[in-house]
């Protein structure tokens, strides 16, 4: 039975810019005590993910909300396996596909063929389901003449077309999505939806992450909100959503009252301190 | 547009199923912040033990790479037979004649040891981008790291296979082939494929995490070019020949080359290969027990 366990988990990001990504320095750094460089040892850290828990079972669906830099993809790369926490544990039942870059391993110079045949051996899939993947995706994909030809000859909707229908192609126990599925050219996201929604439909487990609050009420049991890679909210998914957009809608009062009060400082004259004196 | 979706509904439940069985390698992960050694150690096992089940892709990948570099010139990965050839024919009759040596004695040994040399060095120097050359497939799903590894020790090899051609020429021209002492090479060579998986892997994390450490690498591999017997024959030096063995460079050409040109290497030259080779695998092993879960964020 498939399950997603997150126990207290932080993710950081050290920044390795400049100095510190420097050998030379960091030796001269150690052997000078920190004196002559001091810099290299300040190794700047970007908290990612803050102390994040919840546990899924199979048929919960988590969607994640939040503004940009949230930690949301953190997120779902931690699920993945892809980042190891810093501090807490991540523990993964089941199959797992991660949909995080549509264009995972997609080399230009080979053809589409080909292409699916390497994205099928980065699956772990044999022969045989390889080639049963092959005709589903071509089907799908209705690149008909073009899977014989390199990718680089693919105008970029075909690219898109590609990576979509490869990417959907392994159904997994978990599965983990991120926001840039629900993009895609209008003539093709009809046809995407059904064959996204019944992969949705298969998977015992999904996170998804989105902007989108439609389709996270319309598909998701959970919600969880995130800001600044802390968990400030997680539940039924209106509750949840409501109370993002309420914090939005704090924030932008709080902002335009500043704003206000900026204007009006600048209207009103000074305090005279003098007056005091 | 909708026959699609009709054929997805009526797909055999069959289909759905197989997929999920093929993917059942890794059921359970479970990543734990703040594990010792011997958790570090185990996962760095299962990473050793996930590559392997992955060697038709790691096979593909290297294959592809190759293939790639040399798609659209007309002789292919044979260019670099040509350029070997060329350096060992113009180095051969220029060094026979410094070193007063007799070419159809040199030239052997030119050939094998530039070749060997070639692929050491074209090794150390991809292995510094061992991991960032990989990195969109590293930010997008989890595989072994080892892989990466893999993948361009394995492209190495097929390159190395292309450059096999210049020995073989050489040694039907001068009709100086291995007798069946040659076969000692076979184990030589296996302890090369070995070290260069183990040198890939640390040179490729401690590049990821340094960005500086790539030229420094590429002097260092110039200085051992000069330094070791590799265009000049060991038995050159005649005193101080008791401190080849130190370098490390020494022994290992000598394993390989030594049986292919009918000189048996002996106990101790065996012995040094050896030691190095266990030194180089110990401490790239413990290298990546440490270092596993962090190249993620270094790429």
């Amino acid at each position: 039975m498939a399950q997603v366990i997150a126990e207290g988990v932080c993710v950081d990001f050290p920044l390795y810019h400049g100095s510190a990504r420097s050998l030379k320095r960091t030796v001269v750094a150690a052997a000078s005590g920190g004196r002559i460089s001091k810099d290299a040892q300040k190794r700047i850290v970007v908290q990612g993910l803050r102390d994040v828990s919840f546990t899924l079972s199979p048929g919960e669906r988590l969607g994640l909300i939040g503004s940009n830099g949230a930690g949301k993809t953190t997120l779902l790369r931690t699920l993945a396996g892809i980042y190891e926490p810093v501090r807490g544990c991540v523990r993964i039942e089941g199959t797992l596909n991660a949909l995080l870059d549509p264009n995972l391993g997609m080399n230009p110079d080979l053809t589409g063929r080909e292409n699916i045949a390497l994205r099928g051996l980065f699956a772990g899939l044999d022969r045989a389901s390889i080639r049963r993947v092959e005709e589903d995706v071509i089907t799908f994909a209705g690149l008909s003449e073009f899977i014989h030809l390199p990718l680089r000859t693919y105008s970029s909707g075909m690219i898109v077309r590609l990576g979509f229908a490869l990417a959907t192609a392994i159904h997994p126990e978990i599965l983990l999505m991120d926001e840039w599925f629900l993009a895609g050219d209008a003539q093709f996201i009809g046809k995407a939806q059904a064959r996204l929604e019944l992969l949705v439909r298969n998977a015992e487990i999904l996170v998804l992450s989105s902007h989108e609050h439609k389709v996270i009420k319309e598909w998701c049991t959970r919600a969880l909100w995130l800001d600044r890679g802390r968990v400030m909210k997680e539940g039924a998914p209106e509750e949840v959503i409501a109370a993002y957009l309420d914090s939005i809608e704090e924030q932008r009062a709080e902002w335009k009252k500043e704003e206000d009060r900026e204007k009006g400082d600048e209207k009103r004259p000074a305090p005279v301190a003098e007056r005091v004196s | 547009m909708s026959d699609f979706t009709l054929e997805r509904s009526a797909a055999p439940a069959g289909h759905e199923a197989d997929l999920r069985r093929q993917e059942s390698a890794r059921r359970v992960l479970e990543l734990r912040a703040g594990l010792g050694f011997r958790g570090r150690h185990r996962l760095a096992v299962t990473d050793l033990v996930e590559t392997a089940g992955l060697w038709r892709l790691a096979l593909a990948l290297a294959w592809l790479d190759v293939k790639g570099r040399y798609r659209g010139s007309m002789l292919g990965p044979f260019w670099l037979t040509l350029s070997t050839a060329v350096m060992v024919g113009s180095l051969g009759v220029l060094y026979s004649t410094l070193f007063k040596t007799v070419l159809r004695e040199y030239l052997p040994f030119l050939a094998l040891s530039l070749v060997l040399w070639n692929f050491l060095q074209t090794l150390v120097s991809e292995a510094c981008l061992a991991f960032t050359q990989n990195d969109s497939i590293i930010r997008a799903v989890r595989m072994p790291f080892l892989l990466y590894g893999a993948r361009l020790v394995i492209r190495n090899l097929i390159v190395l296979a292309h450059n096999i051609v210049v020995i073989f020429v050489v040694f039907a021209i001068f009709d100086t082939w291995p007798g069946r002492y040659g076969l000692i090479a076979i184990p030589g060579f296996m302890l090369w494929v070995v070290d260069s998986l183990a040198l890939a892997m640390s040179l490729g994390a401690i590049c990821a995490r340094f960005r500086d450490i790539p030229p420094i690498v590429n002097s260092v591999m110039q200085i051992a070019f000069f330094l070791s017997p590799i265009i000049w024959r060991p038995d050159l030096i005649t005193h101080g020949a008791r401190f080849l063995p130190l370098n490390p460079l020494f022994s290992l050409f000598e394993v390989v080359r030594g049986p292919l040109l009918n000189q048996v290497p002996g106990e101790t030259i065996w012995a040094a290969a050896l030691g190095y080779s266990f030194l180089i695998l110990l401490l790239s092993w413990l290298l990546f027990v440490r270092v596993r879960g962090r190249i993620a964020f270094w790429v």
